[in-house]
């Protein structure tokens, strides 16, 4: 795929295949194009050359068709801040035409599961930006998507709320089943989180690494101080500077 | 109920504090340099005279007040559906968008007469001419309301496939109430000043006289006390219209904040 942006090629050509229901994290330094690969999985570009299929079909068609296969998470919570948080949830089950009862039903599941059924009510400003973005995942996760692509969602969130959700995320992941596309400059959240890490070279970006990530799920916090864990991460560090040079 | 009245003390206040000073002042300068009453009357003539005009400025204000509110109510309609023609069309912005600059740059004075030639000498006319002043503050303020959407915002609609009617409606609509209630408070007090210059020129009948006819008909006989009269209440009116539109606007968008 090569996608020119404002004349400049941001993606050199490139070549990945992401198995269903498979948890991939996407490092790179930044201008890379992390985020226009993942616009163009998201069917929000078109690629210049090239072309990208979910599920044997174009995402663009797959956006068109059948919507509530892809959900997106972007940098910032990115809410509406007149509705309240179930409001806030309910955006894209409105939009995908989903009856009031079941919207309704719909909302309130998804956040009990990110504990957040206590302030349904609540607008967004109230809210702890680790809580804004629980929102923002119970939103994504509302339309029960089998693709969810992560754009750096937890990098402006303090160390130890960044790896609360990414627990959580952790945990939703196993009780959905989704394929997800989590893009970070974070190492430490790359290995924790995925069963492979992509590593993108600078401008114009490819992929020059695949590493697996050997550890078992369900993963829990203490898997950060083991030394495999360590070694895993320093490999990954490595493999990203050799990209960034 | 109490953090209402405390945010409208806030509002009333500080104004009402310079009104009392000036008064003062005026009160002190007319007795001690003994101006003519017909130059500058002091304050106790001018209250005077308010209470002899009592309730033919009463009935004015309330005129001249449902004309300017008239005239701002067609503008938010107006202004929000030109600003929605905006949001889904540079080709329409950019050709409407000059007049919208000749409405906001042409001397209300100089076309207010055609306006009342062309509408007739009552109420009507005055109302379109408090619209005409009143509309561009809604139009500009609303257009940038609806088209500067944080860009996340409209990716997760199109993710989620939303047309064009529901971007609209659900994302820049809400979006651009803070700003509509903006353009709201601005041409809130232009609105009044329309409906005065208005009333300059469709002068009424004897049944129905707004306070632009008052302050003519008084300064042609050279009743100075009363003019003043009436051009307090001309500013206690634009200042009540413009206080009740900052309230319902502060209201509605405290929880646009973040």
């Amino acid at each position: 795929m090569v996608f020119p942006r404002g004349g400049v090629r941001a993606l050199a050509p490139i070549d990945l295949q992401l198995n269903r229901g498979e948890f991939a994290a996407l490092v790179g330094p930044s201008g890379c194009g992390k985020s226009t690969l993942l616009r163009l999985v998201a069917g929000l570009l078109e690629p210049t050359a090239g072309s990208l299929s979910i599920e044997n079909r174009s995402s663009g068609e797959v956006r068109l068709s059948n919507a509530h296969t892809l959900s997106f998470v972007f940098q910032q919570a990115a809410l509406l801040p007149w509705r309240h948080v179930a409001g806030n949830v309910s955006v894209p089950l409105e939009l995908e035409g989903i009856s009031k009862s079941e919207r309704n039903a719909r909302v309130e599941e998804m956040l009990r599961l990110v504990g957040l059924e206590d302030f349904a009510r609540a607008l967004p400003h109230r809210l702890s930006g680790g809580m804004q973005m629980r929102v923002s995942l119970a939103r994504a996760l509302a339309t029960q998507p089998s693709v969810l692509l992560l754009d750096e969602p937890f990098g402006a969130l303090d160390e130890i709320t960044r790896q609360r959700l990414n627990e959580e995320l952790l945990r939703l992941w196993g009780n959905d089943g989704f394929t997800a596309l989590f893009v970070t400059h974070n190492v430490y959240e790359a290995a924790f989180l995925s069963q492979r890490v992509l590593v993108m070279s600078k401008r114009p970006g490819q992929i020059v690494a695949d590493i697996a990530v050997p550890f078992e799920y369900p993963r829990d916090s203490s898997l950060r101080s083991e030394p495999e864990f360590a070694r895993l991460t320093g490999d990954i560090s490595r493999a990203l500077e050799v990209a960034s040079s | 109920m109490k953090e209402f009245i405390k945010r409208a003390a806030l509002v009333v206040l500080p104004p009402l504090l310079v009104f009392v000073i000036v008064l003062v002042v005026w009160h002190v300068l007319a007795v001690r340099l003994d101006v003519p009453a017909y130059v500058v009357p002091p304050p106790g003539r001018v209250l005077e005279a308010a209470g002899e005009s009592g309730s033919k400025l009463v009935r004015a204000t309330l005129l001249t007040g449902a004309a300017a509110l008239g005239g701002l109510a067609i503008s938010v309609i107006v202004g929000v559906i030109v600003a929605f023609a905006f949001s889904q069309s540079r080709i329409i912005q950019r050709a409407l968008y000059p007049y919208a600059i000749f409405l906001q740059t042409v001397p209300i004075v100089a076309i207010a007469p055609v306006i009342v030639i062309w509408v007739g000498q009552d109420i009507r006319s005055v109302v379109l001419v408090a619209h005409i002043v009143s509309l561009f503050p809604i139009i500009t303020n609303t257009t940038h309301g609806l088209t500067t959407v944080d860009r996340s915002l409209l990716e997760l609609f199109q993710i989620h496939n939303a047309s064009r009617i529901q971007v609209l409606l659900r994302l820049r609509f809400p979006n651009a109430i803070p700003d509509l209630m903006t353009g709201i408070k601005t041409s809130s007090g232009l609105s009044v000043i329309g409906a005065i210059v208005g009333e300059f020129f469709a002068g009424y009948s004897e049944s129905s006289q707004g306070l632009g006819f008052l302050i003519q008909f008084w300064s042609g006989q050279l009743k100075t006390a009363e003019l003043f009269a009436a051009i307090f209440a001309s500013t206690l009116l634009g200042l009540a219209i413009f206080g009740a539109t900052s309230l319902i606007g502060d209201s509605i968008t405290s929880r646009w904040r973040d």
